[in-house]
C-alpha cells in the first residue's frame, strides 16, 4: 500500500493527477481523509512554488464603508485586504507556533517580563523608505493611546515602557507573560511608517503586494511588490480581494471561474459544492465557537444549580448535526480546545443528559416560570434554528425555555452583553491566555457571562507569567474546569471555517486560526501552471 | 405669459418646496433611528472611553436644529461631507457610485422603454389572442419571481453553465464601453424582466380605453391599417398615463435596485446606502436619501410636464 501510495504522490508532484483523483484513491487504499489530504499537500508543494499569474478571491465580511486602517480592522474581508500588503512583527504559524516576521528574533528574560524584538533590516515599504526600530515603536504608541479607537488597545495596554537599542526594540511589561510574541502577531499591529500616525489608512507596508486600487466593499486590487524581504511567499504577479457577501453569488463567481478562492461556504451547499467539477472545498476546525451565555450576576442564573441544569439540557451532538451539518465537533463549555496549545483532552465531554438536566432544575428551586432566551439571525448562522432545538431538548427534561427572536440591528448594542440570556459567537483567539482575558477576566470588558472570580482571575496571572509548560497547562486545566463547573457559559459546539478553491490553485494549508489560510491563501498560494 | 410656460414654472417651484420638505424629513428620520454612529462604528468592541472620545471626534454632542441648518447649507454648495467610517468625502464616493447607478439605469431603460411600449402595442393588436395572451404570461411571470431569484437563475444558466457573461458585475474606469457592457449583461436582463410588465400593461390598459373612441372608428373606416391605427391615432391619446408609469419605473431602477446591486456585486448606490445605514453613517445616509429624494421628484416632475404638453387643449389655448 505504501509504494502506491509513493507511486501517487510521485504523480501529484508531476502535477499529473488532482485532489479530487488522489483523494479519493487514498481513501479507498484506507488512509483517513485527513491523513490523505495532508498528504497531498506535501506532495504538492514538494513540487514546489510556481512564480507568475493573478488570484482572486471573493470574500464575505466587507462594506464600502470599510477603510485600510489597521487600527478599525474588524471584518473578515478586511482582514484579508490587511494581510497582503502589511506585516506584523511575529506570524502564529498553522500549528499554533510563532514565527518571525519582522522580527528576525525575538528573546525574553527568565520571568518573561521584557521582550527583546531583534528587528529585520534592509526592510522596504511599498514606498520606498526603510523600515526601522522607531516605526515598530510609533506603530505600537498609536495603538496604546487612550483616545484611540484601535482594536488592539486592549493587547498593547499591558506594555510599560519601550525602549530602541540599535536594532533592538525592548517591550517592559506590566505582568509578566509568557505568550507576549503571540500578542505582538496581532493583525491590528500591522508596521506602518512612523507607525501609521502621517496617514493611517494609506495602505502602505512591508507585505508582499502593493494595493493598487482600492474600492472600499467592491474590490482591491494588489501588484506584487518587487522589494518584498520574504521570497518565500507572494507567488502571483497580481491578487485581487473582491467582497461579495451574497453567498450564492460568491459560489456563482468561482465556479465560473471569476474568483480562484472563496470564504464562507454555507454548511448546507459545501458537500454539493465539493462534487462540482474543479472545485474543492476545504473545512478546517478552529477555535470559534457558537454560544449561549448566561450573565452568572443577573436573576435567575445566579443561581448555579440552575446555569448546570441547562448545560445538561442541551443536545451537543445534535446541533452539530443539523446547525452545523457535520461541519464542527461539539463543545464542552469552556471556550478552548485542541486548536489551541496547551489543551487537556482529559476533560470529560459533558453529554446531553435529561435525568442530571431534571435534578439539578429542581434542586435550583427555580419557580417554573419560563426562562427567556434571546436570538437572532445575525446572533450566528443557524441561531434562531439552534435555539429552538434547545428548546425541545430542554421541555424534554421539564425545563421551559421561551425563545424571543430580536432584530439583527441593534444585536450588539442592545441585547449581547446586556440581557440575561442569548445566543452569540465568539472568534478564536491564538492562545489560551488571550481568550481567557477577553472574555472571562473579572474587568474585562466583553465579560459577557458576568464571570467573577478572584481566584480565576489569580490563575490567570500565575499562568501568563509561568514559563513552564507542564505547569502552566495543568493552571488551564484548572481554569477550564471553573469555567465549565461554574461559568455562564452553555457552548454547544465548535464551528469549522469551509472555504473552497478552484483545482488550478496549489499551496492551500488550513489554519485553524481563520477561513483561506488565516488570509494568508492569496500571497502563499500559487497558479499551478 | 404662456399658460404652458406658468405651468411648469409652478410645477418647478413646487418640486423645489418637496425637495426642501423631503430633507428635513430625513435629517429628522435620521436622528430618531435607535443607538448612535459612535456605537454603530466601534460595535462589539465599544468601551465607554473609546466611546465618548469617538463622539466628541464627529461632533455628535451639537443641537439638532443646527446640525440640519449648517447640513443643508453645505449640501446645497455640493459640499455632503465626510463619511464617519472611514473619512472619505462623500461627494467623491456618491459621485462615482451615482455613474454606475445610473448607467445601470440608463440601459436598462433604453432596453426596457421601448420593448415595453412595443408589446403594448402588439398586445392590443392582437388583444384576446395567442401573442396578447403570450406577452401577458411572460411579462407577470416575470414580474411575480422575487428578483434576486431571477438573478440566480440567469447567473446558473447563463454565467455558470453557458459561461457567456460575467456573473459578477464589477466595472471600472479602465473598461471600454464594450466590456462594461459585457459585465452588466446579466443584472440589465433581471432589471428588464422585472420592470416590463407594469410598463406593458398599462399601455395595453390605455390604448384599449381609447380604442373605443369615435375617431378610432373612424380611421379604421379609412382604411388604415390596425397596428398603424394604434400607434399613430389610440397611441399619442394615450401617452399621459404611460408616461407616468415608465417615470415610476425609470425611479424605481435609480432608487431600487440594491438586491440586484448585492447579488451582482455591483457598484452602485444602494449597497453603498444600506452599508452606511447598518453603520449609522448619517451624513452618507442624509446624502443619498437627498439624491434618491431629488431623483424621484425630479423624475415625476418630468412625467407631469409630458402629460400637460400631451394634451392639445393646453398646448393650443384659445
Amino acid at each position: 500500500m505504501d509504494n502506491q501510495l509513493d507511486f501517487m504522490a510521485g504523480r501529484v508532484t508531476a502535477g499529473k493527477m488532482t485532489r479530487r483523483e488522489f483523494m479519493g484513491k487514498a481513501t479507498a487504499l484506507g488512509v483517513s481523509a485527513v491523513v490523505a489530504s495532508s498528504m497531498f499537500a506535501d506532495a504538492v508543494h514538494a513540487a514546489g512554488p510556481v512564480k507568475g499569474g493573478s488570484m482572486k478571491a471573493a470574500m464575505n465580511g466587507g462594506a464600502s464603508s470599510d477603510t485600510l486602517d489597521p487600527a478599525l480592522v474588524a471584518s473578515e474581508g478586511t482582514h484579508a485586504i490587511l494581510r497582503q500588503w502589511g506585516d506584523t512583527l511575529a506570524f502564529v504559524s498553522n500549528t499554533g507556533e510563532i514565527v518571525p516576521g519582522l522580527a528576525e528574533s525575538i528573546e525574553s528574560s527568565a520571568d518573561a517580563k521584557t521582550w527583546h524584538f531583534k528587528i529585520r533590516k534592509g526592510v522596504e515599504y511599498h514606498n520606498g523608505k526603510t523600515m526601522t526600530p522607531e516605526d515598530v515603536v510609533a506603530t505600537v504608541e498609536r495603538h496604546s493611546d487612550e483616545s484611540s479607537t484601535s482594536g488592539a488597545l486592549g493587547i498593547v495596554s499591558g506594555i510599560e515602557s519601550m525602549k530602541i537599542n540599535g536594532d533592538t526594540v525592548t517591550f517592559n511589561l506590566l505582568d509578566a507573560s509568557a505568550d507576549f510574541p503571540y500578542l505582538m502577531a496581532d493583525y491590528h499591529l500591522v508596521v506602518q511608517p512612523n507607525g501609521g500616525k502621517d496617514a493611517p489608512a494609506a495602505g502602505i507596508g512591508t507585505g508582499p503586494y502593493q494595493v493598487e486600487v482600492n474600492q472600499p466593499g467592491v474590490r482591491t486590487a494588489y501588484k506584487k511588490f518587487a522589494n518584498d524581504w520574504d521570497d518565500t511567499r507572494g507567488h502571483a504577479d497580481e491578487v485581487e480581494v473582491l467582497i461579495i457577501n451574497d453567498a450564492t453569488a460568491r459560489t456563482a463567481a468561482l465556479q465560473s471561474g471569476q474568483v480562484q478562492m472563496i470564504n464562507r461556504i454555507d454548511p448546507k451547499v459545501a458537500k454539493l459544492l465539493d462534487r462540482a467539477p474543479g472545485i474543492s472545498v476545504q473545512n478546517i476546525s478552529g477555535p470559534g465557537h457558537y454560544v449561549f451565555i448566561m450573565r452568572t450576576e443577573t436573576a435567575p442564573f445566579d443561581n448555579n444549580d440552575l446555569r448546570m441544569a441547562l448545560k445538561f439540557a442541551i443536545n451537543r451532538e445534535e446541533m452539530v448535526d443539523k446547525i452545523l451539518r457535520g461541519y464542527g465537533s461539539v463543545g464542552n463549555d469552556f471556550p478552548i480546545n485542541a486548536a489551541y496549545p496547551l489543551f487537556d483532552d482529559s476533560i470529560a465531554q459533558r453529554k446531553y443528559d435529561i435525568d442530571m438536566a431534571a435534578k439539578y432544575y429542581k434542586q435550583s428551586g427555580h419557580d417554573g416560570s419560563p426562562i427567556i432566551l434571546r436570538t437572532a439571525d445575525g446572533a450566528f448562522p443557524g441561531a434562531v434554528d439552534a435555539a429552538s432545538l434547545f428548546q425541545q431538548s430542554a421541555q424534554a427534561a421539564g425545563i421551559p425555555l421561551e425563545i424571543k427572536r430580536e432584530p439583527d440591528d441593534g444585536y450588539w448594542s442592545e441585547v449581547w452583553n446586556k440581557k440575561p440570556f442569548c445566543a452569540s459567537y465568539w472568534g478564536g483567539r491564538p492562545v489560551q491566555d488571550q481568550m481567557y482575558a477577553t472574555a472571562y477576566q473579572s474587568t474585562a470588558d466583553w465579560n459577557d457571562t458576568e464571570f467573577k472570580r478572584p481566584d480565576f482571575d489569580t490563575l490567570l496571572i500565575e499562568a501568563k507569567g509561568e514559563t513552564d509548560l507542564v505547569k502552566r497547562k495543568a493552571l488551564y486545566s484548572e481554569m477550564a474546569y471553573m469555567v465549565r463547573d461554574e461559568g455562564g457559559l452553555i457552548l454547544p459546539m465548535f464551528n469549522d471555517y469551509i472555504d473552497a478553491t478552484s483545482d488550478n490553485i496549489a499551496g492551500y494549508v488550513g489554519d485553524p486560526l481563520g477561513g483561506l489560510m488565516n488570509d494568508f491563501a492569496l500571497s502563499r498560494c500559487w497558479v499551478k501552471a | 405669459m404662456h399658460p404652458i410656460l406658468k405651468i411648469i414654472a409652478q410645477r418647478l417651484a413646487l418640486s423645489t418646496l418637496l425637495l426642501l420638505a423631503a430633507s428635513a424629513l430625513i435629517f429628522a428620520g435620521t436622528e430618531i433611528l435607535p443607538g448612535d454612529v459612535a456605537q454603530s462604528i466601534l460595535g462589539q468592541s465599544a468601551t465607554e472611553q473609546s466611546l465618548a472620545n469617538l463622539r466628541e471626534e464627529l461632533g455628535l454632542n451639537e443641537p439638532a436644529i443646527s446640525r440640519y441648518f449648517s447640513w443643508l447649507g453645505n449640501a446645497l454648495q455640493g459640499d455632503l461631507g465626510i463619511a464617519l467610517t472611514n473619512g472619505q468625502q462623500i461627494s467623491e464616493s456618491v459621485g462615482s457610485r451615482l455613474k454606475n447607478t445610473l448607467f445601470l439605469a440608463g440601459w436598462a431603460a433604453i432596453i426596457s422603454v421601448p420593448l415595453a411600449i412595443f408589446l403594448g402595442l402588439l398586445a392590443v393588436r392582437y388583444r384576446d389572442r395567442w401573442p396578447d395572451k403570450l406577452i401577458s404570461a411572460v411579462t407577470l411571470t416575470s414580474i411575480s419571481i422575487p428578483e434576486f431569484l431571477i438573478g440566480y437563475l440567469l447567473m446558473y444558466f447563463i454565467a455558470v453553465k453557458l459561461g457567456w457573461f460575467s456573473s459578477v458585475a464589477l466595472i471600472n474606469d479602465n473598461m471600454s464601453l464594450l466590456e462594461k457592457l459585457n459585465a452588466i449583461a446579466l443584472p440589465v436582463m433581471v432589471l428588464v424582466l422585472v420592470v416590463l410588465a407594469h410598463m406593458m400593461r398599462m399601455t395595453r390598459a390605455a390604448i384599449l380605453n381609447v380604442m373605443q373612441s369615435a375617431y378610432i372608428e373612424t380611421a379604421e373606416l379609412k382604411g388604415l391599417s390596425g397596428f398603424n391605427v394604434i400607434a399613430k391615432h389610440a397611441f399619442p391619446n394615450a401617452v399621459a398615463p404611460i408616461v407616468n408609469v415608465v417615470m415610476l419605473n425609470l425611479a424605481y431602477l435609480v432608487v431600487g435596485v440594491v438586491v440586484v446591486e448585492v447579488v451582482f456585486v455591483y457598484p452602485g448606490m444602494g449597497q453603498y446606502l444600506v452599508d452606511h445605514v447598518s453603520k449609522r453613517d448619517v451624513p452618507v445616509v442624509q446624502a443619498c436619501g437627498l439624491i434618491f429624494a431629488a431623483v424621484y421628484i425630479g423624475l415625476n416632475m418630468i412625467a407631469d410636464i409630458v402629460s400637460i404638453l400631451a394634451n392639445p387643449r393646453l398646448r393650443h389655448p384659445k
